[in-house]
């Protein structure tokens, strides 16, 4: 307790080098909880959005199925049997049927995935309902902001797709668009068409088939005889790989951030001990041991991190409250052309675990480098430290 | 005993002004235009929006399943070299000196900005192979008396359910081909002149393509010089070609 008294004493007493110290390591620790924050926020987000708009609670796919593979997605149909069928009509079960188009919007050529999915589902976020919007001749499609902007159509607009159905022989005919939905997942909106399941069932001559069924929250995961379940795990692990890879990147500039801070504390430390050389011969002359002198200089040092953890509450905490209300905008990040999920804006997401992290990192790498120059105390010969001699 | 050499008589005079039967003149031009194999150097002049640029090639191809071409100009395109075999297609790059199968949507990708998808270059099959053929009149086109046969799938796997036809008369070498959807949307038109003989074989020397359903002007693909039934060797139609 004595240390901690005397560090803070010694601190407070040093004045505008403290704070300058403290200033430094604070906005460390700021950086280094902004920016996980804002990549922890980013995954969450993006991992509600995904989940909402594409992979539901999982997904069984097609065993030929394989998104990153165009070729598998000619021979990934299935017929589907009773038991998913009972499920479908439960909602806790909502097929897709996929299938390779070329569209030709204003006479250009434009390579897309036509999906089939049951208009009635409420599973995904995807305002399939449209499709049902009459069951005449049209066939009505919805499409993303961004498929939109692509191929310059809009609600209303009708547009010419030719695809090649199950025998591969070429069919065309003319879709109207019913609407056009804005979703922050780029996979589920650049270059997709969605059609009802059963035009495109007819169209492909695949009566009662699908390609994926995705699962909604209802679902009691079982096994389905000729589908394979493809986990939360198994979807997102790209996502996870990007946040990794994001976390990482970011470890850098907030390593080297904290290595300017504590290089300051580790020069505050060995001028201390330097110029403090009376102060130590004090102390070991009034009967504390040397071992007890280290802890006082180790604590006045490891005493910075707290202090810099107070500093930037004062000013962080605001700042992260205000940044959540607002978010970082990405609008910029929303026109490059990128498979990544991201909203208009994204709110950072602080979590306790982070916090913690963060204020255990910066303590005990703080407490370190005030540790390494304060050893040099416990080979001084107390007389001499009495008397002021350089050692 | 009269009349009845007189209606025999007549008969025979009568068939041999009448059409002759659809699917003989289908045979017919699959004889003209399918041969056991083929070199030919050809330029493909693709019109664009405003230019039009020329490539020339010079491909080999035995049957319906196997080809080779590479390009000999412009000098962007020269050295790149496409195969198919069966329904696989390989197309090798000098500038990335890589090798990459064409599959799923860029098998509906423009080879090279043309008419003509790479799907389109991968089903070469005889005709009466796949059609059904019936007359529907008489057209003519340049002058050359034509047949108008309208071509309906008899197989599944046709990547036309149905085409028409314009075969010229005398020659019997298509002189206009439409291709048409399931639905009857009509996809692709062909046209096809300067009918030379090779071999004993007539043979449109010129052909322009057009996708109906893009914008432009079409593609021409002008035959400089074609030979039937030559010594190919068999490593012409490998992999490992396209890197030599």
């Amino acid at each position: 307790m004595l240390a901690f008294k005397l560090a803070f004493k010694n601190l407070m007493g040093a004045g505008l080098r403290t704070w300058l110290n403290v200033s430094v390591l604070s906005f460390a620790f700021i950086i280094i909880i902004f920016y996980n924050g804002l990549i922890d926020g980013w995954n969450r987000q993006s991992r509600i959005d995904i989940q909402a708009w594409e992979t539901g609670e999982g997904q069984f796919w097609h065993p030929e199925y394989d998104r990153y593979d165009p070729y598998t997605i000619k021979d990934s149909h299935s017929p589907m049997s009773e038991e998913i069928q009972s499920e479908i009509a439960k909602k806790n079960l909502v097929p897709e049927l996929l299938a390779q188009a070329t569209a030709f919007p204003q006479g250009r050529l434009q390579g897309v995935i036509l999906r089939g999915i049951d208009p009635d589902q409420t599973l995904l976020k995807l305002p399939t309902a449209t499709l049902t919007k009459s069951y005449d001749d049209t066939d009505y499609a919805i499409i993303g902001k961004r498929m939109a902007e692509s191929a310059k159509i809009g609600i209303g607009d009708r547009l010419l797709i030719r695809w090649r159905d199950k025998n591969g022989t070429f069919d065309a005919r003319e879709i109207e668009i019913a609407s056009v939905f804005k979703c922050d997942v780029p996979t589920v909106d650049k270059g997709q068409i969605y059609l009802r399941l059963e035009v495109l069932q007819k169209m492909m001559g695949m009566g009662n088939e699908a390609t994926l069924l995705v699962t909604g929250k209802e679902f009691v995961n079982k096994d389905l005889n000729g589908w394979e379940f493809k986990d939360q795990g198994f979807l997102l692990a790209d996502m996870d790989k990007i946040i990794q890879t994001k976390k990482a990147g970011g470890t850098i500039i907030e390593g080297l951030l904290l290595i300017i801070a504590l290089i300051a504390i580790f020069d505050t430390q060995v001028l201390s001990i330097f110029r403090r050389q009376k102060e130590i011969g004090t102390y070991i002359a009034l009967g504390m041991t040397r071992s007890q002198v280290v802890g006082i200089f180790t604590v006045e040092g490891g005493a910075h991190s707290i202090l810099a953890a107070l500093l930037g509450a004062v000013y962080g905490i605001p700042l992260f409250m205000l940044i959540n209300k607002v978010g970082i905008s990405m609008g910029y990040a929303q026109g490059v052309n990128t498979d990544l999920p991201i909203g208009e804006a994204i709110y950072p997401y602080y979590s306790l675990q982070l916090i913690i992290i963060t204020i255990i990192l910066v303590f005990i790498s703080t407490t370190i480098v005030s540790y390494l120059p304060a050893r040099k105390i416990s080979k001084m010969k107390p007389t001499d430290a009495l008397k002021g001699k350089l050692q | 005993m009269k009349k009845i050499i007189i209606l025999i008589v007549s008969a025979v005079f009568l068939m041999s002004f009448a059409d002759p039967d659809a699917n003989v003149i289908l045979d017919k031009v699959d004889k003209n235009m399918s041969s056991k194999n083929r070199v030919f150097e050809s330029e493909m002049i693709i019109h664009g929006r405003r230019t039009s640029r020329t490539i020339t090639s010079i491909s080999y191809s035995a049957g319906n399943k196997q080809s080779f071409t590479e390009y000999l100009s412009p000098p962007r395109e020269q050295g790149t070299k496409m195969l198919k075999l069966e329904n696989q297609l390989w197309i090798y790059s000098p500038s990335t000196d890589r090798i990459i199968q064409i599959s799923g949507h860029m098998l509906r990708q423009s080879v090279m900005g043309s008419d003509l998808s790479y799907e389109d270059m991968m089903d070469d099959r005889k005709l009466t192979e796949i059609y059904s053929a019936t007359i529907t009149g008489n057209e003519t086109i340049d002058s050359r008396n034509t047949f108008v046969l309208e071509l309906i799938a008899k197989v599944d796997d046709a990547a036309y359910h149905s085409q028409k036809i314009w075969v010229d008369a005398e020659r019997y070498v298509p002189l206009k081909q439409e291709m048409f959807a399931k639905s009857g949307q009509l996809l692709k038109r062909t046209t096809l002149t300067d009918v030379k003989q090779v071999q004993g074989r007539w043979f449109p020397m010129n052909m322009v393509y057009k996708d109906v359903l893009k914008e432009g002007s079409g593609t021409e693909f002008r035959m400089t010089s074609v030979k039937f039934d030559q010594e190919i060797p068999d490593y012409i139609f490998t992999k490992a070609a396209l890197k030599q």
